[in-house]
């Protein structure tokens, strides 16, 4: 797991690229497998990266997956950048799953983290720039002319001398043949001429005409449609189903018994779910019946009292706690969600004896592939996984549940089968972002200055299923990401975890751990600016003294949104801040609070990020625009809820996701830095949801310490004060 | 045995007249631009056009739309001002919701060249985006208001 991969290793692993067959690709729209034919024999790909075919078109391909991110843009611009080519030579393709594509950070071919543009940043440079080197070479070559003479500009190697020149296509054949060099000279940052400009997405036309396949429109010949009867509660068994009377419908072929129900396959959709329905399946009451919302929030609140495993023990809180002048204890409780990808979850899978094809939506090839290889035996030579465009990602498709079903649904039929789960069952099946709370305890000092903290945070555990490697020590890192490395500068800081056990599957919703524990510690360090009589702002400034980068951010978010400026009766504002996947984010919330209903409105949010430098302006911005809503979505409506030992939300009639009406006004702020590559997919979520909870104590002095933020909640608040 | 005209096209599909035209465009006709998200009204992403109305198709049994004209984000030309503007305003992320989201633009536009914000927020309210493209689909729709091209 070396995230720096020296050159030799790197021209290595290109080349077994380039060695392998390349009869097999993948499109951005969909995924088909080239006839060897098909495969043009001149084409010029010096390694797994990229290939320039003599119509001076350039295909670079993609290890990571499209979900909205815009990866098939920025990872492109990357290569294009160091190649010298122009951007309307280029075309993107999606990889298989293969050694050469992994992620050589993670050692996987997996999309999470926001990762994608940190991971790749230095391999697709030195792709781009082996292969220029290499087309240089090639014109000198023809030429009879040193190389040192020759230079390559926007697709184009030119002689000045002579004023000659030779486009990539007419070049490629020629630079096929030569050696891949071995050290590239790469560009100085300032002499970057498409990295860190506004570039329009190469996916966007497609998927503007409706053209771009994502895993739901994949078709295969002869293939059957699946549906599975799945158990109403956890740990349900099933008591009794009508075999024959599902058989009965027209177009059913096959009922299966599986591991997570009974799965009908017909030749058409309606004909599968018409007989999922004919089988009035019958389940027992599970293995937790007793487990509702009630339950479980009162389950989170006693572990409180449990002692945990220390994350962060830094000088002595509890003596610090003893002598502080002023001291305040907060408990945050906030809820299980769902990530509601709006393309539900779905797989196309073909087994045969010496062959597996998967066409999926995924953010997580190499598990795709361990799975397949799992349950069918094949090699993984033998396995064809065609990345599809993904109707939303969110971390909900890292997991392979989906991919197994098929899998084991096409090996009991022979069949290709086409798995498509309904609304409901996507809501009831998640792995939720996981419901969690804390206790804080905070001290200050005569001066109002932090002097120690104390948080004990409970929450299940993520990584003990998905990496349980990463677990160390009993801590969970993303139970306490955002805690024990939190950006203020406090000499007694305690962070205890408490893992909680639960048969509620969790996993990675977009911020992961962060979208949590922002949430606590910035309306905590909210409570305490309010107790030290400090402006929010200022208090935060004078904890991070020794952080230029959160302060520049603070200031530049506090600028734009006219931070002490008056506001419109009965609006308060709210701030927040937050460091996660590598980079600083402030949001600043306007809103205004009906006492009377319990209703929030949130009129505008201004933003300012510090991701390091930038690789395509606009799609960093419309990634915290998005990240945005999709925490504020969360803040204000979104909870799953349990009853009678399973999920009681169906679809979105009662899981609420935010719509155009509850849309603010969103500037976002993208500051020049040259700073280390940061993030952008995540780190907008954090610190909306504290930012909105600040701006509703501002406007009207009632303190959330729960979520969601709905009339209910905010009600019972008010109750409270 | 149902007669669809759709894009203009006719289309006999082997099909009973109560499954939803949202799985006949889709897994009859391929005509998969048209999305399936809730199957229950609550998110647009199967919005198409029928004799000019914005519908949501999960919810039309297919024979009950037989004699109609049936529009889809196929049947709306590459160049089209809505179109247009959602490519200049960069508008999809994921893109899954955006064919439904655009057929709702082009409805309301149709029936109301320079809808207010409130209109606006009206007729779109309806279509869910999970990636949160509000702010551009709200900015392309003033787009194709303030270029005042005719639909």
């Amino acid at each position: 797991m070396n995230p720096s991969i020296t050159r030799r290793e790197f021209l290595k692993k290109s080349l077994a690229g380039a060695g392998m067959t390349i009869a097999i690709c993948v499109t951005p729209s969909g995924s088909r497998i080239l006839s060897a034919q098909e495969v043009k024999k001149d084409l010029f790909r010096p390694n797994a990266w990229l290939q320039i075919t003599p119509d001076n078109i350039i295909t670079v391909i993609v290890n990571k997956s499209e979900m909205g991110q815009g990866v098939y843009t920025s990872l492109p611009m990357i290569l294009a950048e160091e190649l010298e080519a122009d951007w309307k030579q280029v075309k993107v393709k999606g990889a298989p799953a293969r050694d050469e594509y992994k992620d050589p950070v993670f050692g996987m071919q997996l999309t999470g983290g926001s990762t994608s543009v940190r991971h790749m940043f230095e391999p697709l440079r030195k792709a781009g720039a082996a292969a220029r080197e290499m087309l240089v070479s090639a014109a000198a070559e023809t030429w009879g002319v040193p190389p040192g003479e020759c230079e390559a500009r926007q697709g184009w190697v030119r002689h000045r001398k002579s004023a000659r020149k030779l486009n990539y296509g007419e070049l490629c054949d020629k630079a096929s043949k030569l050696p891949i060099p071995e050290n590239p000279p790469l560009k100085k940052g300032y002499e970057f001429k498409l990295i860190g400009t506004r570039v329009p997405r190469l996916d966007l036309q497609e998927k503007i005409d409706g053209k771009a396949t994502f895993g739901i429109d994949v078709f295969v010949p002869d293939m059957l449609y699946a549906a599975i009867s799945r158990p109403p509660a956890y740990g349900a068994k099933i008591v009794s189903y009508e075999n024959e009377a599902a058989k009965k419908i027209p177009g059913v072929q096959h009922v299966i018994v599986t591991d997570r129900g009974i799965a009908v396959c017909a030749k058409t959709i309606d004909g599968a779910w018409k007989g999922r329905m004919a089988l009035n399946a019958e389940w027992d009451k599970g293995t937790h019946s007793d487990l509702n919302s009630e339950t479980l929030e009162k389950n989170f609140l006693q572990h409180l009292n449990q002692p945990g495993l220390s994350a962060k023990k830094e000088g002595n809180t509890e003596n610090a706690l003893g002598k502080a002048a002023k001291k305040l204890e907060a408990i945050y409780l906030l809820p299980y969600l769902y990530h509601a990808t709006l393309e539900p979850m779905n797989c196309t899978a073909h087994v045969r004896q010496d062959r597996c094809d998967l066409w999926v939506p995924t953010q997580f090839q190499s598990g795709a592939l361990m799975s397949a290889e799992k349950i069918t035996g094949l090699k993984p030579e033998q396995i064809h996984i065609h990345t599809t465009y993904l109707g939303g990602g969110f971390g909900r498709r890292a997991e392979v549940d989906v991919v197994e079903e098929a899998l084991h649904i096409s090996k009991a039929t022979g069949k290709p089968i086409k798995l498509v789960w309904t609304r409901e069952e996507d809501v009831k099946n998640d792995f939720y972002r996981p419901g969690n709370c804390c206790r804080i305890e905070a001290g200050l000092d005569q001066q109002g200055r932090i002097v120690a903290w104390s948080h004990k945070v409970v929450v299940p555990s993520i990584f003990a299923r998905f990496f349980p490697q990463m677990v160390k020590d009993g801590i969970d890192p993303a139970a306490v990401e955002g805690i024990s490395d939190m950006e203020y500068e406090i000499p007694n800081l305690n962070v205890e975890y408490v893992k909680i056990d639960t048969p509620i599957p969790v996993g990675f919703w977009r911020s992961v751990g962060h979208s949590h524990n922002a949430f606590t510690v910035e309306s905590f360090i909210d409570e305490l600016a309010y107790l030290a009589k400090r402006d929010p702002l200022e208090f935060r400034m004078s904890h991070l003294r020794k952080r230029p980068r959160a302060q520049q951010v603070l200031r530049v978010a506090a600028e734009r949104a006219g931070w002490g400026k008056p506001l419109r009766k009965g609006h308060g504002r709210g701030i927040a801040y937050h460091y996660s996947f590598g980079s600083h984010v402030v949001h600043i919330a306007e809103v205004s609070v009906d006492k009377t209903e319990g209703k929030i409105k949130v009129h505008k949010v201004v933003s300012a990020v510090d991701c390091g430098p930038v690789v395509n302006l606009d799609t960093v911005k419309a990634q915290i625009e998005g990240a945005t809503l999709f925490g504020l979505s969360a803040a204000l409506m979104e909870k799953i809820q349990f009853s009678n030992g399973g999920v009681e939300n169906e679809s979105f009639y009662n899981y609420e996701l935010i719509r155009m009406s509850d849309v603010p006004e969103i500037e976002v702020n993208v500051l020049r830095s040259r700073e280390k590559l940061g993030g952008v997919g995540e780190p907008g979520v954090p610190p909306i949801a504290p930012a909105v909870a600040n701006a509703v104590f501002n406007a009207s002095g009632i303190r959330v310490r729960s979520l969601p933020m709905t009339p209910e909640t905010i009600l019972k608040a008010m109750k409270k004060i | 045995m149902i007669s669809l005209e759709v894009n203009g096209k006719r289309y006999d599909v082997e099909v009973t007249p109560e499954v939803p035209l949202l799985w006949v465009l889709r897994e009859y006709l391929k005509l998969t631009g048209t999305k399936y998200g809730c199957g229950a009204n609550m998110c647009g992403a199967c919005t198409v056009h029928v004799d000019g109305k914005a519908q949501r198709s999960c919810q039309l049994a297919v024979g009950d739309v037989k004699d109609r004209k049936i529009t889809t984000i196929e049947g709306i030309p590459e160049d089209h001002p809505v179109k247009k503007a959602w490519r200049l305003e960069q508008t999809p992320q994921c893109g899954y919701c955006q064919p439904g989201q655009i057929m709702q633009a082009i409805a309301l536009l149709t029936e109301d060249p320079n809808p207010s914000d409130q209109r606006i927020i009206n007729a779109m309210e309806g279509i869910l985006c999970r990636c949160g493209t509000y702010p551009r689909i709200k900015r392309a729709i003033k787009r194709v208001v303030r270029e005042g091209k005719k639909l």
